[in-house]
């Protein structure tokens, strides 16, 4: 470790101003504090004192989605290997194929380790493609703009490569983190700066640029030419009882083994996330539990409401939770420090209008089974002002006590 | 053609570009621009008001009483307005249906008010009907750009002829939905604000503050 460290400061010389290599500065300062605390220190007041710096909390949220990749992961091979079993096709096509022969992996949904292998090559080109292509967007704005490369966009490339269904087409994924990255942040001056969640940003763009392979029944399986709609999507349609009819379980839904996005179909793994960020104080407890209140005071305000026309009306609140990217959203997305509200009192009330717009999008909006996404870009828009007034009504306050 | 008048029709292309720029006349450069076709209309049907209105404000400039001025101006452009959609009914029906309300919501244009209140009623005739002229073409300019990226895009055409095969109709290009929904024009239109900015540095407002920072390669 040492002569690493030593080769990384005999090589500084020529990134500082100056140097041959000063327009990739922010390359090399991304591995060295990637690999190594940095020395610098706060030269003038306020000094400001925390264990966590932003590479820390950035970590911790990628630490803290572990249990969904593993989770989603196993689901997206879960999937693939029933549906395959009862399409009778006997081995993956392509170079999947080749590789789980060579492992020796029966496609046998019963096979945990099987599963997940062949979910995780499913993944994992998206992951790459996501982190490769966002990447590059990132050194070179940091190259331009005279900014650090951010450990942001670790966790901006994780979120957005769960939120993306199995059979996305790479080049989407390219162009959607594209969109995230550089529309959603680098443009307002990268990241603190920007006011909406990039990566649900990149994923927006995708939903509204392809809704074909972002949404439907076709894309949730890896496997072609089956079609199985996600539980919401069903619910969507019939209601409750076509959840029931396709022998849905709620368990199966708090675990995660049903159709959906791939890191976000286990609120279970969600839930342990959760419990992780909010030990650590990374994410927000207001948040959570503002999305939270605000999803279970409107979903119980419309089965109580109830409607003949629209079966949406009579889900209850604990399915609202499982199903979809509900619990993903609340845990992961919608604790964003940067585009959250900052004020205590803001948290609540952001949390809260996630939760109940979700509800009513899902619910009332026609148009789209699942709210969880717009819900959050749009509380993103309005964190500022919530903040503006909860900030303006202490000091209203302040004064009415202390003059 | 003189220097002057070159100047006001030159200037409003790039340099003062009314939407670019000025950033007026958003709300048509979003709602007509899915089709190049349904544009270039809407690109000639604006110019032709802007251009007559400048002219026929300008020639009575020195008769209209300033405490009503606007309420004259909007009659005049109004007018002009009903005539132009009459002319579209008349001769181009379909273009005028896709166009729908945003023809009549010319008079409501902010380019087109504008240009009457700030040069119309300060200039002789020649040179207003030149200026209305230069800012229609300044609309036109982006409201075109923002199409053919749209239509292209979107819909893998180019006023209607096929230029990128949809993978629907077996070829390979994959249409992109968000282009054909309004937002996308925001997108564009911003992009190419970034674009002129960048070239044209002059052109970016002064920061309202400015924190200081320290150079990335100053070492301290």
């Amino acid at each position: 470790m040492k002569r690493l460290r030593n080769y990384l400061d005999s090589i500084h010389p020529h990134f500082i101003k100056g140097g041959r290599f000063e327009k990739f500065y922010a390359l090399y300062e991304m591995v060295d504090t990637f690999l190594y605390t940095p020395a610098d220190v706060t030269p003038h007041a306020p000094h400001a004192r925390d264990a966590l710096d932003i590479k820390r909390v950035m970590t911790y949220v990628v630490i803290a989605t572990m249990p969904c990749i593993i989770i989603g992961l196993w689901n997206i091979g879960y999937q693939a290997n029933s549906a395959m079993a009862s399409m009778g096709i006997e081995q993956a096509p392509g170079w999947r194929g080749t590789i789980l022969t060579w492992f020796g992996f029966a496609y046998d949904p019963a096979n945990p380790l099987g599963n997940f292998l062949h979910g995780f090559m499913y993944f994992m080109p998206i992951y790459l493609v996501t982190l490769i292509v966002g990447g590059i967007w990132e050194v070179v704005f940091a190259a331009v703009r005279n900014h650090e490369v951010n450990e942001g966009f670790l966790v901006t490339s994780m979120l957005f490569a769960l939120t993306l269904p199995p059979n996305i087409p790479l080049w989407q994924v390219a162009l959607g983190i594209s969109f995230g990255v550089v529309i959603g942040k680098e443009v307002f001056g990268g990241t603190g700066k920007n006011f909406l969640n990039p990566a649900l940003t990149g994923r927006c763009f995708l939903f509204f640029a392809y809704p074909a392979h972002m949404s439907g029944d076709a894309v949730w399986t890896a496997v072609d030419g089956f079609s199985s709609a996600t539980p919401l999507g069903l619910a969507a349609l019939d209601g409750m009882q076509a959840i029931f009819a396709n022998g849905v379980t709620w368990t199966q839904a708090f675990m995660g083994s049903i159709q959906g996005s791939i890191g976000s179909t286990s609120t279970f793994a969600c839930l342990l996330g959760g419990i992780f960020l909010m030990y650590t104080r990374i994410a927000s407890w207001r948040i959570i539990f503002g999305v939270f209140a605000g999803m279970v005071v409107t979903s119980t305000l419309l089965n109580w409401i109830g409607s003949d026309t629209n079966p949406m009306f009579a889900m209850p609140w604990y399915w609202h939770l499982t199903l979809g990217g509900f619990a993903f959203g609340m845990v992961y997305m919608a604790t964003d420090p940067v585009s959250a509200s900052m004020t205590q009192v803001g948290r609540w009330i952001f949390g809260f209008l996630i939760g109940f717009m979700t509800v009513l999008i899902r619910v009332v909006n026609p148009a789209f089974p699942e709210g969880i996404m717009l819900a959050i870009l749009f509380a993103n828009i309005f964190a500022p002002l919530i903040d503006h007034f909860v900030v303006q009504a202490n000091v209203r306050r302040r004064k009415r006590n202390y003059v | 053609m003189s220097a002057n008048a070159k100047r006001v029709v030159l200037d409003p292309l790039i340099d003062n570009n009314p939407i670019t720029l000025q950033i007026l006349g958003i709300c048509s450069a979003l709602a007509v621009t899915t089709t190049l076709s349904a544009s270039l209309i809407m690109c000639l049907a604006l110019t032709s008001v802007i251009a007559l209105s400048n002219a026929s404000i300008s020639m009575i400039r020195d008769r209209i009483p300033s405490s009503i001025r606007i309420i004259v101006q909007m009659t005049i452009i109004a007018s002009l307005v009903i005539v132009v959609d009459q002319i579209l009914k008349a001769y181009a029906y379909e273009t005028s249906k896709t166009l729908s309300v945003f023809v009549g919501l010319i008079i409501t244009n902010c380019i087109v008010l504008g240009r009457a209140e700030a040069f119309a009623m300060k200039n002789p005739v020649g040179i207003s009907f030149l200026d209305g002229v230069g800012n229609g073409l300044g609309y036109s300019i982006v409201l075109i750009t923002v199409a053919v990226f749209r239509e292209l895009f979107g819909s893998g055409t180019l006023l209607g002829y096929t230029i990128l095969p949809l993978v629907n109709d077996g070829g390979w290009y994959e249409p992109n939905g968000l282009m054909l929904l309004p937002p996308s024009a925001f997108f564009i239109i911003g992009l190419m604000i970034w674009l002129i900015r960048t070239y044209q540095p002059k052109q970016v407002e002064k920061r309202e503050y400015q924190v200081h920072r320290i150079h990335r390669t100053e070492t301290y």
